[in-house]
């Protein structure tokens, strides 16, 4: 599929990532060139082989159920611009 | 036209873990804001999710208990998107390869019939925070106690054709959790949350119709109101030649109507890839077989064993198995009297009756299984008649006495079964009763048997309720028609 200015914007708004018309077109080339090297990994026959969801060959470790954490409300509060009755506030948001 | 509803149910299941999915921050409900949001729930830079084993168990346990394929590995995932509640700018969940494959869950419906419902699959993810979008100088307040709490997600396959399905098959599910413990079940809390994908199709067809999503419907009553409503708009809009598209509906129940969100298109691109601070869970058999040895017996089997060992009726089977507290009051109950359908009487007429007369559920009722099966046994014995019992049942419930017995003692409710105690009462109320006894001798045979009623109760009250009623019955009817 060939890239187009239009599919890096939305990817770019998608991820909130500002990207000015320059940055846009060079990105439509770096983009399209990854998307080839996916194309040519496309034509390999993967029949019978276990997609990998992760690189390392381990598994995950598991905590117990247990609280271990204490309330640290007002450290991590320092650094929001805006609190009030313990809230995060934030522009508001109307669903 | 005749038409046919479809109905698939999305429900989530908090799960009563005592921390985090992914942290070790408390999940208690009801905290101050932010009391219980660490650095890993609030997305801060270079933290790392540990997953919490009790969550995993508990989503094998509820596949365990639908009969489900449980795979060897499942794998998370980040689902994308910004909004303020979820600080890290994505949901861990399971897309690929949830926890959970595909099972069944039986619902009853209300002719005491049963129903299959197919389960696609249930995955793991993490909950969000709450916005509360009240005055705040304009501004949104976010509380993120309740970011990172282990949700369980059931996906139902469309298998319910009407509301009562729906309704019944959210009970069904409610009741599987419950009885496991994995889950508190508590939906005023939103502790089990529902999303209702509706469609409707002329009868006879087998495509599916377009569907709208109803989110967040928050209690049995509304998952029926709001599917009744759904349906109705939905075929009034096709009869008028319109076309249903597929969208988000929110259910408004003060207007008993749902509502077409405003969602622009791009929100539902969640970009889903693996989540590399994650590796793939995997579970062995001997892990699988070790929760299996711990399942309780499930509700469709109590239900089923209810009908079968105990010779109960399929509704009091179905209402008795409806939770786990219930079924084990009655299992109780019936342990100490010996008499199933005794018990099941008594726990659905007078224990029922009194627990809704004052709200209560039946965890808190005042009168224990132990006291309400001693007194059942009571009456099966014929130590007290059943007006006796309703006595005994009533000082029990305001604390009056420890047993029965010691209430029967106390109030000297023994009934009298001494035929010539009985008789001399009889004899008494005859002689003082001369114009009823005219009257009864004049009437018409078939019409004295309901006159004698006034004969038992005179005796009844001279015995000050403990005759046994039968016997009186038997032998007043004898001395009267001696009379004649």
């Amino acid at each position: 599929m060939a890239l187009e200015d239009s599919h890096v914007r939305r990817a770019a708004h998608l991820a909130r990532i500002a990207v000015s018309d320059d940055q846009a077109s060079s990105f439509v080339d770096d983009l399209s060139r990854i998307l080839d090297m996916v194309d040519q990994l496309q034509s390999i026959d993967t029949e019978g082989v276990i997609p990998l969801s992760h690189p390392l060959d381990a598994t995950q470790r598991l905590r117990a159920d247990e609280v271990t954490e204490t309330n640290q409300r007002d450290n991590f509060q320092r650094c929001a611009p805006a609190v009030e009755e313990g809230l995060y506030l934030v522009p508001r948001v109307v669903e | 036209m005749q038409w046919e509803t479809v109905i698939g149910l999305e429900v989530h299941v908090q799960l009563a873990t005592r921390s985090k999915i992914f942290s070790g921050a408390s999940t208690a409900f009801g905290a101050e804001p932010n009391t219980q949001a660490c650095a890993v729930d609030l997305g801060l830079p270079g933290v790392l999710p540990v997953l919490n084993e009790q969550a995993v168990a508990m989503a094998v346990q509820f596949g365990l208990a639908i009969h489900a394929d449980i795979p060897e590995v499942s794998v998370f995932d980040r689902k994308n998107y910004f909004y303020p509640d979820l600080p890290k700018g994505y949901q861990t969940s399971q897309m690929y390869h949830p926890i959970v494959g595909a099972g069944e869950v039986e619902i009853t419906l209300d002719d005491n019939t049963t129903k299959c419902i197919r389960i696609h699959h249930a995955h793991l993810e993490e909950d969000a925070g709450k916005s509360l979008h009240e005055d705040f100088h304009g501004m949104t307040g976010i509380d993120l106690n309740r970011a990172g709490t282990p949700l369980l997600e059931i996906v139902s396959e469309p298998d319910m054709r009407n509301a009562k399905e729906a309704a019944a098959y959210l009970k069904a599910i409610h009741s599987i959790v419950t009885y496991l413990g994995i889950s508190d079940g508590n939906m005023a809390e939103g502790s089990m949350r529902c999303d209702v994908n509706v469609s409707v199709r002329p009868k006879g067809q087998e495509a599916f119709g377009t569907r709208a999503e109803i989110k967040n419907v928050n209690s049995f009553r509304f998952v029926e109101r709001a599917i009744a409503f759904e349906v109705e708009r939905q075929i009034e809009l096709i009869e008028d030649g319109g076309k249903v598209v597929q969208e988000t509906r929110l259910f408004d129940p003060e207007r008993d109507e749902t509502r077409s969100m405003r969602t622009k298109e791009e929100a539902n691109d969640y970009r889903y890839f693996p989540c590399p601070d994650l590796l793939p869970v995997v579970l062995d058999q001997a892990y699988l077989e070790h929760l299996r040895s711990q399942l309780p017996e499930l509700p469709a089997d109590k239900r089923a064993r209810f009908q079968t060992e105990l010779g109960l009726s399929a509704y009091d089977a179905s209402v008795l198995s409806a939770s786990r507290e219930m079924a084990e009051f009655f299992e109780e109950v019936h342990r100490v009297c010996g008499d199933a359908k005794q018990a099941a009487n008594w726990v659905q007429g007078e224990l029922a009756g009194a627990l809704n007369r004052e709200s209560l559920s039946i965890q808190n009722s005042p009168i224990s299984a132990q006291q309400l099966g001693g007194l059942i046994g009571r009456v099966l014995d014929d130590t007290i008649n059943g007006k006796a019992a309703k006595q005994v049942f009533q000082a029990l419930w305001n604390g009056q006495g420890s047993s029965a017995d010691e209430v029967i003692e106390a109030k000297g409710l023994k009934q009298v079964t001494d035929t010539g105690a009985i008789e001399a009462m009889i004899d008494q109320v005859i002689a003082e009763s001369p114009a009823q006894v005219a009257q009864y001798r004049d009437s018409e045979p078939e019409k004295r048997g309901k006159m004698i009623g006034y004969f038992v109760g005179q005796v009844m009250k001279a015995s000050r309720g403990t005759a046994n009623p039968q016997q009186v019955n038997g032998v007043l009817k004898a001395k009267l028609d001696a009379l004649l």
